[in-house]
């Protein structure tokens, strides 16, 4: 049989995210107890975390989390970094033993900088550098598999339920101001550590309830921005979408949103002129990169969260306040477990954002990309 | 010693109900009846008959049936009746034989052996009836990125063809067919907000209005071509090959050259009108590129530029050469692509299916990185709704179609389009015949069929959980084989059903 990764396979999830607009860090409790209220929402194929501000005293570094299949894997691996990138610091992931998580692959984690000789003409981007690297790695299909490779933060993630995949991974001991989480119900054997969510991509995490079935449209599209979807996952494609739109073409996140999800045509052709012009010409360049069918994302990056349900709201999203705390869940119930009293609680129409940004950020209003952000953090 | 005209279809009256009345005899375009003043009764010559089925659908005692000539012919598998029937015919005339209309060939139909997704419990399939369903498409270049001004207004757009579904009507010159099938076609592009297309046929002064929705084709005899021709269109389309005969050129005979379709190619009255198989100012690639940017500049830049091609061999390196020549608009026309008239041999045995064809350029544009660049529009064997699917998954951005357009008119495909006598006032000049279709009948036909298309579209868009067409656009995926070799399937970038 083909290994997860090799062929595709849907999935129906739970989701959970907490942010806390003025960057105070909490542990991993929380966002594990949110998740393990949808218990029944996942079947124990698949559970993660996504968490930000969590490696401060190195935070200028790329994080690279790494699943190994061997220590050859590894050796071979560590010879390809060398090459590349200076390792401030590496081991292996710190783990606990959880009776319900078998099979683990070799899991470690490596603090690099770019050699400064690959940047500097000045051609490429640290960020662009780094995004050639992971892909590359992640093609070569050697037994090692990048799955988290942004700064200050970290992708957590397996083969369990997402409350053991937590356990497992110590999270109550980390610390950060945005936590992401989901558990997995695939429609198929997994065994593959990498198909777990969250996906990510740089400082881009996605955790994501759906299917996509414009799928192989939005895959063939972004395969001609040198993207390789390595892991025939809908949600690798979402990351790589906004990782595009919004880093690459420098587009708000706002357009982004109209790009995958975008306003029917019907509607478009009502609004003002200046609004039409702009929605219109960005469903025309990007048509390919319409995320059809149902999903409900969470989308973090190192300035907040954004949640987003397909247009026609086909997976159940809920959103809630509560003073500088944002919550969004697949059920009300998982929010109010950690958050009796919300200030607010609301569901979002389809297509709808909902912003969880930190104080101060610059994504919600200027479209900079991530990349300006994280060269003057 | 010749074999003489043999009829290839038995005529049988049924002389308890024939009362004789002669609506035979008017309406037979090929003098098959005639009235024995003798007799007084109708009688059949068999040997004229083209089968086009006008008379049995006109007798109103419903007395006529034709069928097949039995053993006409002796025959094996091999040696097939067609094979003797060409031989002899040639043996005769020392001639090139002729056909109408497409898709005579037995090569494998690809679209046949493609079956469609559809959504079961892990997506929910969507109802067209209660949720919205997009079809809407754009046709033209397409730039790499959103590109903003100071202001995070978007630059303007290269010029798009906006259309309500991703079906047009292809090159069908007035010339080849009556005026009366061209307005028929173009007011059923208007009223479906979608575009019909000139052919090498001129635009005849009554269908100026159409403009909107006209593809103004120039082709290698440039018919009809002036400034007020080419900024009359939506679009303009360079015709380099056709895909019922590629590397081959067209011929009007002088008989079809009346006062209309002479006034309107702008060449004299009765002349033959022939069009060259090249154009005799493109000889390569970089020729393309002039006469791309030479109708560009003639129309301020405002009109897409679609360049025509048949399906052959090398396609998908012709189709990049195309983007890179400036198109904006790729037409890609299969081997089982229609015509008025066709070489036999060219139209059966050149050229390839436009499934495969479509399916080479889509993937070798994606390799390079240029698919963006150009629109694909996939013409030649698109018989109905789901054929328009399967297109699209494979790549194409919209269709052409032309033999279903003709047959939702009443073309009966008897594929006698070069004689002229076209028994249904489609592929005909002669003015008692070309009164036989009605351009608002005709209109209302062929627009029915785009809205039956239309609803059949979305239903199976919404059986894949898609609500907008462009999400299915080279989705492939959404496709499986079934009876294909490995290499079919991989020409054509499907899984066998099942994988």
């Amino acid at each position: 049989m083909l290994r997860e990764g090799d062929f595709r396979i849907p999935s129906g999830c739970a989701i959970s995210g907490i942010v806390h607009r003025k960057g105070r860090a909490m542990s991993g409790e929380s966002i594990i107890r949110s998740i393990a209220l949808m218990h029944d929402r996942s079947n124990g194929l698949g559970g993660g975390f996504a968490a930000y501000g969590i490696y401060p005293e190195f935070r200028d570094c790329f994080a690279l989390h790494l699943f190994f299949d061997g220590q050859g894997a590894r050796k071979d691996t560590e010879e390809y970094f060398s090459r590349y990138f200076v390792t401030e610091m590496s081991g292996p992931i710190p783990t606990r033993k959880n009776a319900f998580i078998k099979n683990a692959p070799l899991i470690w984690r490596y603090f690099v900088r770019p050699k400064p000789e690959f940047l500097s003409a000045g051609e490429k981007s640290a960020n662009d550098f780094m995004v050639e690297r992971v892909m590359e790695i992640n093609g070569m299909a050697g037994g090692a598999h990048v799955f988290s490779s942004g700064k200050n933060m970290g992708a957590f993630k397996g083969v369990g339920y997402a409350e053991d995949i937590g356990d497992f991974y110590r999270l109550d001991e980390y610390r950060g101001h945005i936590w992401t989480a989901h558990g997995r119900f695939p429609t198929n054997t997994p065994g593959w550590w990498g198909g777990a969510h969250p996906f990510t991509l740089l400082d881009w995490s996605v955790v994501h309830n759906g299917e996509i079935s414009s799928y192989d449209a939005n895959r063939r599209f972004l395969e001609m921005y040198d993207y390789q979807c390595t892991l025939q996952t809908d949600t690798e494609v979402i990351a790589y979408i906004f990782d595009l739109l919004v880093r690459r073409h420098g587009l708000s996140v706002d357009i982004a949103a109209a790009v995958v999800a975008p306003p029917f045509w019907s509607e478009i052709d009502r609004m003002p002129p200046d609004k039409k012009e702009m929605y219109r010409a960005a469903r025309i360049v990007y048509s390919s990169l319409l995320i059809n069918g149902p999903f409900s994302i969470i989308l973090g990056s190192s300035r907040g969260i954004l949640a987003l349900n397909d247009r026609i709201k086909l997976r159940p999203l809920t959103a809630a306040e509560k003073g500088d705390f944002l919550y969004v869940a697949s059920e009300e119930s998982a929010i109010r477990e950690i958050c009796p009293q919300p200030d607010r609680v609301w569901m979002p129409r389809g297509g709808e954002l909902v912003w969880g940004l930190l104080a101060g950020s610059a994504l919600a209003d200027s479209g900079a990309c991530p990349e300006e952000i994280n060269g003057t953090a | 010693m010749g074999f003489g005209k043999r009829a290839l279809y038995a005529i049988e009256r049924d002389s308890e109900s024939c009362t004789h009345c002669r609506i035979c005899v008017r309406q037979c375009a090929n003098g098959v009846y005639r009235l024995n003043p003798n007799t007084a009764k109708v009688t059949s010559d068999e040997a004229a008959c083209v089968n086009c089925r006008r008379c049995v659908e006109f007798c109103p005692a419903g007395a006529l049936a034709i069928r097949p000539a039995l053993a006409e012919t002796i025959s094996n598998s091999f040696w097939t009746r067609q094979d003797l029937r060409a031989i002899q015919s040639q043996a005769d005339s020392g001639g090139i034989l002729l056909v109408g209309m497409g898709g005579g060939s037995s090569i494998p139909s690809y679209f046949d052996r493609m079956l469609l997704n559809a959504s079961q419990v892990t997506n929910p399939s969507i109802d067209p009836l209660r949720e919205p369903m997009e079809l809407r498409t754009f046709l033209g270049r397409k730039p790499v990125r959103l590109e903003l001004d100071e202001k995070g207004r978007p630059l303007g757009l290269p010029p798009q063809l906006e259309l309500e579904l991703p079906v047009l009507f292809s090159a069908m010159s007035f010339g080849s067919v009556s005026l009366n099938t061209v307005k028929a076609l173009a007011a059923a592009a208007q009223s479906e907000q979608t575009c019909y297309n000139t052919g090498e046929g001129g635009l005849h002064r009554d269908l100026y209005p159409f403009g909107k929705n006209t593809i103004c084709q120039v082709a290698s005899g440039r018919f009809g071509v002036d400034i007020d021709y080419l900024n009359a269109g939506a679009a303009i389309e360079i015709k380099i090959g056709q895909g019922a005969k590629p590397g081959i050129g067209g011929h009007l005979p002088g008989e079809k050259v009346g006062d209309d379709v002479s006034e309107t190619r702008m060449i004299p009255l009765g002349s033959d009108a022939i069009s060259p198989a090249p154009h005799h100012d493109i000889y390569s690639i970089e020729d393309l590129r002039q006469l791309v940017f030479s109708l560009k500049e003639a129309t301020v830049y405002a009109k897409p530029i679609i360049v025509k091609i048949a399906a052959v061999h090398n396609v998908a390196a012709i189709a990049s050469g195309i983007a890179r020549a400036g198109a904006d608009i790729i037409a890609i026309d299969g081997c089982r692509g229609g015509t008025g008239a066709a070489p036999l041999r060219t139209r059966e045995h050149v050229g390839i299916p436009i499934e495969l064809a479509l399916a080479a350029v889509d993937s070798r544009l994606r390799a390079e990185g240029i698919r963006g660049e150009v629109s694909l529009v996939a013409g030649g064997g698109i018989r109905h709704s789901a054929d328009v699917v399967k297109a699209i998954a494979l790549g194409a951005d919209a269709v052409y179609i032309a033999t279903s357009a003709l047959i939702a008119l009443g073309c009966r495909l008897c594929q006698k389009c070069y004689t002229g006598r076209c028994g249904w006032g489609i592929a005909t000049q002669v003015p008692e015949l070309v009164q036989r279709l009605d351009a608002e009948e005709g209109a209302r036909r062929a627009a029915n069929l785009l809205r039956a298309w239309k609803h059949e579209i979305k239903e199976m868009l919404g059986g894949m959980g898609i609500n907008a067409l462009e999400s299915l656009r080279g989705n492939r995926l959404m496709l499986r084989g079934v009876g294909m070799s490995d290499n079919e399937l991989r020409v054509l970038g499907i899984r066998a059903a099942g994988e």
